[in-house]
């Protein structure tokens, strides 16, 4: 009896380390093979996109998400080592220097009472403190707001730097030393394998600037830039050839780059339309009859003066309508803009109102006013930004018409921003801008596709990403990724960071090429199991 | 009588495990060993589940059989495209059974038994990939049911009786794929219902054709289990309107199927007896898990199942090897309910094949040791849950899929105790 008791213990024993076991299992040595590469030590190098940034901010459940961290997961499978990141203290985005809080909170989508929607920043206090320094070394090298020239910038991670503005507090917290550069820091982790994905903020800050910035052909001092400025191509080119050079010195003989996209088809730049005053608002609406009357005798002058100054590039006389202002009754009408690209014609428009009787200090408001003025058109990128300040009423202006004698209600109504107050050049994107961006931006695609051949690396084109996503679409199991703002999925709530789900599809499609270059078979993940927005009404009222 | 009580306590402090759907087929060690046969074989009590109308051709005054049986078996999941696998982490289930029998007169027996023909058991890792549709789910049905037995001719006797069945149910899933708190902790609900108490019955026949010949049906009833006013605990939903997910109550009803079994014994010589049950289950009642919870603004969780009926083969030996000790072998083969397309990790079965074992040994003339062992092997099987959204539009949510593999061993260990 007790012998049977035993002999029952001892087969229960042997069953409970019994496990289901598949033929083929995935979590087998030979699985996956990863081909030529070698992914026991993998390093991201890049800015926001890399570090993991989104909705405004950086914070960890959004850095867990981030590209590098998702493909180190799957080369995790095909002998890939461990993968760092200097994540944040919390999920709250934002940051503090020296306890004083210098970086807001995260966007979330909140929701008021009538059910609409709004990005807001999450009511939380961050807890990061920029100057409590991580100690790595890092796998994901990712910084947010880095030109491919800081790369090498030393100091660019010493907080002492950072009141002067040549410190990157992103940087400082997990910078090896206080004058370490990053790609020191990027070599010095002997990678065996690296991702680089730098350039987009060379051009980005121009762009999200509304392009107050210059484009700095010619220039290859770096130092002599202005933060919105793009970066010249040429320097560029050379930058990028130090880093993989360095990188390939350093062990990293294989790995992947990624283009630059075309920043300017994400939500930030195409949410709101460039025709935005709606006639059935009714307080844009009835107003319409009176502004076009009002307008006209601007439009007179307008018209006279531009006559005969405007050609386009072929010589061809500028239709004058181009440079006339007038709202459409019965559509969306275009909002009334800034465009410095063109003549000014304010000592015209002053001295053609002087004719016509009216005060030196009056017709001199006039001419400041819409000595550049047009209505935008479709090739115009009308900023996010733009939206809250669209139909509101700019107290300085107001202050300066008032200034010079008018009542406070018809300053007010020389001041409503986008209608009879022309948008400032940071609220827009000219068509002229955009191209100056594009030019820019095959000048950089060009040179990091050349190296990549030559030094036979993986090449993405994120622009064709890009361009997928904001024609169409991209499908996948559950729905359709796409560009549009907030529901599409693909951008976060700052319009220009990608959600996790695009940040798996990046990854993807990075796991593609590397998989094409270096005959590997490293898995890909399911987009659908990362998210996209955080809906939150914790959010400040 | 101790000993009884160990039993039982044991089986009660644990979960129920393992099934083709949700059935655990383990309501007693003799028919367990020769492949859960028992229809038309007079052996001893467990005849008050496989076929209560067979109590009255049982020899002793008073019969009694119990047991239980510890249930190992885990599941585990992969998908070649991503690389991802999954395990889970299943408790050993104790399914038990308490079969008593008295014969009244020559004619007539009355019995009780006490057993758990449903439950499961099913731990996945929390916010493994399909926690979309569960992280883990517990199961419990307990059915008693006093018996009846008359011998209505030398060669016929029918039996059956009431059921009571009282069971329990947890269950938590992830609430979608991705949705996550403002920390990023994934929002998932806890369903929760015990002391669901509902009624069903048993009816069985059988017929002796000679002394070696018998043949068994019985016909166990459905019983729905109607959850009501249950508990929904929402965890880590984001403060917003557009996610009005607040702990509510719900009502469910959950199906416990009908079976119908019919079968033959026949005793070959002194020592060896041989006996053959086929089961229907009547499984294509259990169509959708629909959730209907109390707060208005809390969407209904419809979850599709879309079973079908399935048979199930089972074959089994005894070979009487001494006065003292019995020897039993068995084989059977389970359909699984669960159609192509259907095939959600909650209940992941596909077709199996059980082979089984055991003895009986008398330790005294009144009581018997009983033991078995049943080994169930699963193929490998790649399966989704994709339901059809022409049968069943208001499922939404993406195909689900990859490889499963199971394992199940069941050990056991009764005693029969006859005066």
């Amino acid at each position: 009896m007790k012998n049977y008791i035993k002999y029952i213990g001892i087969l229960a024993l042997g069953m409970v380390a019994c496990e289901p076991e598949f033929e083929n299992p995935v979590d087998a040595n030979d699985a996956y093979t990863s081909g030529e590469a070698d992914f026991s030590n993998f390093v991201a190098i890049g800015n926001s996109i890399t570090s993991g940034y989104a909705d405004n901010a950086l914070y960890i459940s959004a850095q867990e998400a981030s590209y590098p961290n998702i493909m180190a997961q799957q080369f995790a499978k095909v002998g890939g080592g461990d993968f760092t990141q200097p994540l944040m203290a919390d999920n709250y985005g934002g940051f503090l220097i020296a306890g004083e809080q210098r970086a807001n909170t995260r966007l979330v989508l909140a929701f008021d009472n009538e059910g609409n929607p709004m990005p807001k920043n999450l009511n939380e206090t961050p807890t990061t403190e920029i100057t409590n320094v991580l100690s790595g070394p890092f796998n994901n090298m990712g910084v947010p707001g880095m030109k491919s020239f800081h790369l090498f910038a030393e100091g660019y991670g010493n907080a002492a730097n950072l009141e002067a503005g040549t410190a990157n507090p992103y940087f400082v917290r997990f910078a090896s030393a206080p004058n370490a550069t990053i790609l020191g820091d990027a070599v010095a982790q002997n990678p065996t394998f690296f991702s680089l994905w730098i350039g987009k903020n060379d051009i980005l800050s121009f762009a999200t600037s509304g392009g107050t910035g210059i484009a700095q052909t010619g220039n290859l001092d770096a130092s002599s830039y202005d933060s919105d400025d793009i970066t010249d191509s040429q320097l560029f080119a050379g930058v990028y050839s130090q880093v993989v050079d360095a990188l390939i010195a350093a062990g990293a003989e294989e790995g992947v780059v990624n283009a630059v996209p075309d920043v300017t088809v994400a939500p930030f730049f195409t949410r709101v339309p460039y025709a935005p005053l709606d006639p059935t608002n009714p307080e844009f609406g009835p107003m319409i009859p009176t502004l076009n009357a009002s307008f006209a005798g601007l439009n007179q002058i307008i018209s006279a003066v531009r006559n005969t100054q405007e050609f386009d590039a072929e010589g061809n006389k500028i239709a004058d309508t181009e440079f006339t202002i007038e709202f459409d009754p019965a559509g969306a009408s275009p909002l009334v803009i800034k465009d410095e690209s063109l003549t000014d014609i304010s000592a015209q428009i002053k001295g053609a109102l002087m004719q016509a009787g009216y005060p030196e200090a009056v017709a001199e408001q006039y001419g400041q006013q819409y000595g550049q003025v047009r209505q935008a058109t479709p090739g115009d990128r009308v900023l996010l930004t733009s939206a809250s300040a669209i139909s509101e009423i700019d107290m300085e202006v107001l202050a300066a018409w008032m200034a010079v004698g008018l009542s406070q209600e018809e300053a007010g109504q020389l001041s409503v921003r986008g209608i009879t107050l022309p948008m400032a050049d940071r609220y827009v994107l000219t068509t002229d801008e955009v191209e100056i961006l594009n030019t820019a931006r095959t000048q950089f695609n060009t040179a990091i596709q050349g190296i990549a051949q030559s030094k036979g690396l993986a090449y993405v084109d994120v622009n064709e990403i890009i361009q997928e996503l904001a024609s169409g679409g991209i499908p996948y199991d559950e729905g359709t990724l796409t560009a549009e703002f907030a529901t599409g999925g693909a951008f976060s709530l700052d319009g220009i960071h990608l959600t996790p789900r695009a940040s798996a599809l990046l990854a993807n499609r990075m796991i593609d090429a590397i998989n094409e270059t270096y005959g590997a078979t490293v898995p890909k993940v399911n987009i659908s199991n990362y998210g996209t927005i955080t809906v939150s009404n914790n959010v400040a009222q | 009588m101790r000993k009884f009580l160990f039993l039982a306590v044991f089986a009660l402090a644990s979960a129920v495990t393992y099934a083709g759907g949700y059935r655990v087929s383990v309501q007693g060690q003799r028919a367990l060993a020769m492949g859960h046969t028992g229809v038309a074989v007079v052996n001893s009590a467990e005849l008050g589940f496989f076929n209560p109308s067979g109590l009255v051709y049982l020899e002793n005054k008073l019969t009694i059989s119990a047991g239980a049986s510890a249930i190992f078996s885990d599941v585990a999941w992969q998908n070649q495209e991503t690389g991802d696998i999954a395990r889970t982490d299943n408790p050993v289930g104790t399914p038990f059974y308490i079969n008593a029998s008295y014969k009244l007169r020559d004619w007539v027996s009355v019995g009780l038994s006490v057993y758990t023909p449903y439950g499961s058991t099913v731990e996945w890792e929390q916010d493994w990939p399909g926690s979309h549709l569960v992280n883990n789910i517990e199961l419990q049905a307990i059915y008693v049911q006093p018996l009846v037995s008359v011998k209505v001719t030398d060669f016929l006797s029918l039996g059956g009786g009431p059921i009571f069945v009282t069971g329990a149910v947890n269950f938590n899933r992830n609430l979608t794929r991705t949705l996550t708190d403002e920390e990023g902790n994934r929002s998932n609900v806890t369903v929760d219902a015990s002391g669901v108490n509902e009624w069903g019955w048993s009816a069985s026949a059988m017929f002796v054709a000679s002394d070696d010949l018998k043949f068994g049906v019985n016909y166990r009833s459905e019983i729905m289990m109607n959850a009501e006013g249950g508990s929904a605990d929402f965890e880590n939903i984001p403060n917003s309107p557009m996610t009005p997910f607040r702990d509510t109550t719900f009502d469910a009803s959950l199906p416990l199927p009908a079976e119908l079994t019919v079968g033959a014994s026949y005793q070959f010589d002194d020592k060896w007896l041989f006996a053959f049950d086929f089961n229907r289950t009547f499984w294509e009642v259990y169509r959708s898990l629909d959730l209907d919870f109390a707060d208005p603004n809390i969407p209904d969780s419809k979850n599709p199942r879309n079973y079908k009926d399935s048979n199930t083969w089972r074959f089994g030996a005894q070979y009487t090897a001494t006065d003292k000790l019995v020897l039993r072998a068995g084989y059977y083969y389970d359909e699984s309910p669960v159609q192509e397309g259907y095939f959600a990790p909650e209940t992941p079965r596909n077709d199996s094949m059980g082979f089984t074992g055991g003895l009986s040994l008398d330790v005294t003339s009144k009581l018997a040791i009983d033991a078995s062992f049943a080994y169930i092997r699963f193929d490998e099987v790649d399966a989704t849950y994709s339901p059809d959204p022409q049968e069943f539009p208001e499922y939404q949510g993406a195909p689900f899929g990859g490889t499963y593999k199971s394992v199940a061993f069941i050990p056991g260990l009764g005693v029969t105790y006859k005066l």
